[in-house]
């Protein structure tokens, strides 16, 4: 850990970057920002780390929680909105045995996030699976997706 | 291998690529390689290149261009791609049932293109391409023959105000930074393009970023600053990667960093990433953002014109201003003060989304009418369902209703209308969208996005949605219609900043135009049968043919019947999700 | 010099004054939570909020600098209108527990909903509920009844430089509190507890000791240190319950964790009083015997009679350098210039040190 967070610091020292492309790096590497994380850096550049998690905080890019091997994105924009982004969502909870408070399923194998808008609303309503984007999606496409990429991890053990 | 002129041009905006474009591309090249053509296989950009300009949702789109003949295909999967091969490019008969059709065509006549002119007929990773259609002409000829004043009188001359939302003189904004007496002042493309429903900066970006480019170095060049920044949002990663790729073949060619094509004029340009703040949209807070800090708005004045980025002048601009402004210079103020209306000049650049056919991406000029839009580029409402309203403005716009859909739309019409040009947004609601849902979408939008510094927006916005909340839910109280409205204007008055002064507009907007359905709703009933809780699924038994997909698809075990007979809803037991609805194909399910 | 008119009298101030100081310069009273004079404005709680001829929507005058010419209107039916939504909106999601609160009768907010006349509340709603959980020994903090002013913050950064606490999450669940939600871990100074207009930070050990009324307020000078603080003590009967400092004193009211929580001491029943003279028996250069009476106590005159003594005897055997004298922060400049005095003259060594110096 502690070799890409100094690769992390090299690059924030080259670029002038500024707290949030830090955070940013350190989510692009770990998937999330961990507090030991945070602490190193914060030592290092001798920022109060108070100042890393209120900024961290506030951004809806960061996590700190580790996040599921498979990332589903549903964007929530007006255009999805009105084209049934919601039903989408709620068949997605109940297809990964999801609580309304929960985004990660227990066996770490997917999470479920939503998005305010990726701009992409000629083809709502969208879905981001992976980083790929699904636009015109339906519950039935989504939810044989979704079935396949836990076929996969079944077939892999 | 034959030579020929042949041109493919693929659309891969995110749009295009989302329906299958980078498989259509190598299709094209495999196919045409097998074939032993040399054609030329152009990557095209997003929604508004060439073939699809706007018309995204017919995605994947292609043209085949054949010496000067230009055919356009529409809805390609890449296993279509042998066929159009081998019956048009090789035997020259073009496949006809796959071209577009006359709504293609209807959707582009309307229009009018300044900003989007060359998107679409480039490939927005080549500076050569840019070249090629006399950019970054426009920064020579400021470079080498204008002075700096000259520069900002063109574009006041021009008429030109803010594509960000408000509609501020752009000309008017340069004129007050340049007279800062400072060293060092800042010019900041705003890219944070965070409406929900809105996606015109992303195509610009994506599709023509030189052009964003070029206007930043006049615009740096006029009001003296030598550093600039791109605040882009992180959700927009191949609008990123295109900008990346131009910042530095710019630079390559000499367009960007120290003594500019010889002269005396440094600048050069930083990308900064959002990180998923909608607030960051708002100048002071988009500023905070690049100084690394949480991104909370401070109060205006001072301006950041006067106090902006590291408390230096800093001039903001949104992308489309920015890209109008080589098409200004190159052209002169005067034509493009010839469209648009009186106070709001030149064209304007919207995501028409939605209940609408032609979904997609639009240019016209200031003034055209919203029925225009909707009917003529539009194609008309989806399902030939009537149209209910037009929400403009995104989340601190308001909805027009198809009463007023003659109504002219500019900078002026829409704010006395209730609502706002706001980025650029447009989304088509049909008979079948709630408008009380409508506002209760955009406040949960809003309130979730709020900062939280100042109490209006903090405290206010989570009051109106909770009473949104509960009208939707038929647990609504007498009184709070009126208290819904005396709160709204509150928070409008007193909010801080952009975001909690407009967030109440949606639900003024729609207490004054759909007033009634306000008023169903505290009588239980939502007219348009979206507010879940309100709702009665059952089935007509007339209809009901007793197939038994209901039954099956029901979550709830809500649903009983026998096999080929009419099946029955226990209301006591359904849990509203409309499972049943969706399924039944003999629309024997009614909901109300 | 800029010349404005506020409710319709005419004051020159400096160039870059703020509307609302040049309106208190003319003892116009303007209602404020999130300002603190000597922090930079924020202009979060919009209750400053005055209307400027020419502007059309309300500006907060804590933010906005004058200008040559300004009209301005600090009381209006609307603006009142305003502040009334404002501060409604503000004890809607406030426990308004004013009967059980450490803070009342010295608490802004209570203050205002006084005056405003407030009882009812439109906007009744979902209230923020924290777990009161922080494990710190000085500093209470009840985060359900913080109103996000910001002045803590601001006085953790700008004045003491220590940045323990943000701003973190946002809107509705912004939240005031330490790196991932730990207890707090600082220097305790509490300059925040000074700052807060609220309930929402108040001293662990002041809770439940009394109210103000039965408070007689004592200025006194903290003896700690040189550094010499202007202290009010809080008494109640012969107790002290709580020990703030004033604003316009010297040292500003800001205070260590030493001046502002260390005041226990006074009335701890281990505090000793009279001088003893240790009694145990001696076993070797620097160990006792362990008995039930290590002390015993005695009278000023013997005691100094003892110390004088052996210093004697310490000097006549070893030499006048093989004593040191270490002085006490908590004495005066007086009694440490007597010290060293004493130490050169009457011992006869420069071995003289004083501990704000380690």
């Amino acid at each position: 850990m502690e070799q890409i967070l100094e690769k992390i610091l090299v690059e924030y020292r080259k670029s002038e970057g500024n707290i949030i492309s830090l955070l940013q790096d350190i989510e692009d590497s770990f998937g999330y920002l961990s507090e030991d994380a945070i602490n190193w850096f914060s030592k290092k550049l001798d920022i109060p780390a108070s100042r890393f998690f209120g900024v961290a905080t506030f951004y809806s890019q960061f996590h700190f929680k580790p996040r599921g091997r498979n990332v589903i994105t549903a964007c929530c924009g007006t255009a999805c909105h009105v084209k049934g982004s919601e039903r989408l969502i709620n068949g997605l909870r109940k297809e990964l045995n999801l609580s309304e408070d929960e985004d990660t399923t227990k066996n770490m194998e997917f999470t479920l996030e939503k998005v305010n808008c990726v701009g992409a609303c000629s083809i709502a309503p969208v879905i981001i699976i992976n980083k790929q984007v699904r636009g015109k999606t339906t519950s039935d496409k989504l939810l044989k997706e979704i079935k396949s990429l836990k076929g996969l991890k079944d077939e892999g053990n | 291998m034959k030579a020929t002129n042949t041109t493919i041009r693929v659309c891969m905006g995110t749009g295009g690529i989302a329906a299958g474009g980078v498989e259509v591309l190598d299709a094209f090249r495999k196919e045409l390689e097998l074939a032993g053509i040399k054609a030329d296989v152009k990557k095209n950009c997003s929604m508004h290149k060439v073939g699809c300009r706007g018309l995204c949702a017919k995605d994947v789109l292609v043209d085949v261009i054949i010496g000067d003949k230009k055919t356009t295909y529409q809805f390609i999967k890449s296993d279509m791609v042998p066929r159009i091969v081998k019956e048009h490019v090789v035997e020259k008969n073009p496949v006809r049932e796959w071209m577009v059709g006359e709504d293609y065509l209807a959707f582009h006549e309307k229009q009018f293109k300044v900003v989007l002119s060359d998107c679409g007929s480039i490939d927005p990773e080549d500076i050569s391409a840019y070249i090629g259609v006399k950019g970054y002409e426009a920064a020579k000829k400021v470079m080498t023959s204008m002075k700096p004043g000259d520069v900002i009188e063109t574009i006041k001359a021009s008429g030109l105000r803010g594509r960000g939302g408000a509609g501020f003189p752009t000309g008017a904004k340069w004129e007050i930074a340049g007279k800062q007496d400072s060293k060092q002042k800042y010019l900041i493309c705003n890219a944070d393009e965070g409406d929900p429903g809105a996606f015109m900066d992303r195509s610009v970006i994506e599709g023509n970023p030189h052009a964003v480019i070029e206007g930043m170095i006049i615009g740096a060049y006029a009001i003296g600053a030598d550093k600039g920044y791109v605040y882009i949002r992180a959700e927009y990663p191949l609008a990123v990667e295109r900008l990346r790729k131009a910042l530095s073949d710019a630079r390559e060619n000499g367009f960007l960093g120290k003594e500019i094509l010889g002269t005396k004029f440094n600048f050069d340009i930083k990308v900064k990433l959002g990180a998923g703040a909608f607030v960051c949209g708002e100048e002071t807070a988009l500023i905070a953002s690049i100084e690394g800090q949480r991104g909370m708005p401070r109060a205006k004045p001072p301006f950041p014109v006067y106090n902006g980025l590291w408390g230096k002048p800093t001039v903001i601009n949104n992308v489309e201003t920015l890209a109008n402004i080589p098409y200004i210079i190159r052209n002169g103020d005067r034509w493009f003060a010839s469209f648009g209306t009186e106070k709001s000049r030149g064209t304007k650049v919207f995501a028409l989304t939605g209940k609408i056919k032609n979904s997609g991406l639009i240019e016209v000029p200031m003034g055209i009418s919203l029925k225009e839009i909707v009917y003529e580029i539009g194609g008309g409402i989806e399902g030939d369902r009537a149209l209910k309203a037009v929400q403009t403005g995104g989340p601190s716009g308001g909805c027009i209703p198809a009463a007023m859909v003659d109504m002219s739309v500019d900078y002026e019409s829409l704010i006395k209308a209730g609502s706002f040009v706001g980025s650029g947004g447009m989304v088509v609601l049909d008979e079948t969208d709630c408008m009380v849902n409508i506002a209760k979408f955009f406040l949960e939008f809003t309130q979730a996005e709020s900062c939280g510094k100042c109490v209006p927006c903090r405290i206010g916005t989570k009051r109106l949605l909770e009473i949104l909340t509960r009208i939707t839910k038929g647990a609504g109280k007498e009184g709070d219609l009126e208290l819904l409205e005396k709160l709204s204007k509150d928070v409008k008055a007193a909010s801080l900043c952009g975001l909690g002064q407009g967030a109440p507009n949606p639900i003024l907007s729609t207490i004054k135009y759909f007033r009634h359905e306000y008023e169903a709703h505290l009588e239980g009933r939502c007219p348009s049968a979206v507010c879940k809780e309100l709702l009665t699924y059952y089935v007509l038994e007339q209809f009901c043919k007793g197939c038994g997909a209901c039954l099956r698809a029901c979550p709830a075990g809500a649903i009983t019947g026998e096999k080929k007979k009419p099946h029955f809803i226990d209301s006591g037991i359904c849990i509203k999700c409309g499972a049943c609805f969706d399924v039944c194909k003999f629309k024997a399910v009614k909901k109300e | 010099m800029v010349k404005l008119t506020i409710d319709n009298k005419t004051i020159e101030v400096p160039e870059g004054t703020t509307v609302l100081d040049a309106a208190r310069m003319l003892n116009i009273e303007i209602p404020t939570l999130c300002h603190h004079p000597k922090l930079t404005p924020f202009g979060g709680c919009r209750l400053c909020i005055v209307e400027v001829k020419g502007v059309p929507r309300p500006l907060t005058s804590c933010t906005t600098p004058v200008s040559e010419g300004m009209e301005i209107t600090t009381s209006t039916p609307a603006l009142e209108d305003l502040r009334r939504t404002v501060l409604e909106l503000i004890l809607s999601d406030h426990p308004n527990d004013c009967m059980i609160c450490e803070k009342a009768g010295d608490c802004t907010l209570q203050e205002l909903a006084y005056f405003y006349g407030i009882r009812e509340n439109r906007f009744g709603g979902e209230r923020r509920i924290y777990a009161k959980k922080d494990g710190n020994p000085f500093i209470e903090r009840d985060m359900e009844k913080c109103i996000l002013c910001g002045r803590c913050v601001k006085v953790c950064d700008e004045i003491q430089g220590v940045e323990a606490i943000d701003f973190t999450y946002r809107g509705f669940k912004s939240k005031i509190c330490p790196t991932f939600e730990r207890d707090l871990d600082c220097e305790f100074c509490g300059q925040c507890v000074a700052v807060c207009p609220t309930g929402a930070l108040t001293g662990k050990t002041w809770n439940l000791r009394g109210r103000q009324k039965d408070i007689k307020e004592i200025d006194t000078t903290c003896s700690y240190c040189g550094t010499g603080c202007n202290l009010t003590l809080h008494v109640r009967g012969n107790e002290i319950i709580r020990v703030t400092s004033k604003e316009d004193k010297w040292n500003e009211g800001w205070l260590c964790v030493k001046g502002r929580f260390g005041y226990t001491f006074v009335n701890s029943p281990d505090r000793l009083k009279k001088p003893m003279i240790r009694i145990a028996p001696k076993l070797s250069a620097d160990s006792y015997q362990l008995t039930a009476n290590l002390f015993k106590e005695v009278s000023w005159d013997e005691a100094l009679d003892y110390v004088a003594s052996k210093l004697k005897e310490i000097k006549g055997k070893h030499g006048p350098d093989s004593i040191a004298g270490l002085s006490s922060a908590k004495c005066t400049n007086e009694e440490n210039y007597l010290f060293q005095k004493f130490m050169r003259t009457g011992i006869g060594t420069n071995n003289v040190d004083h501990c704000a110096r380690l």
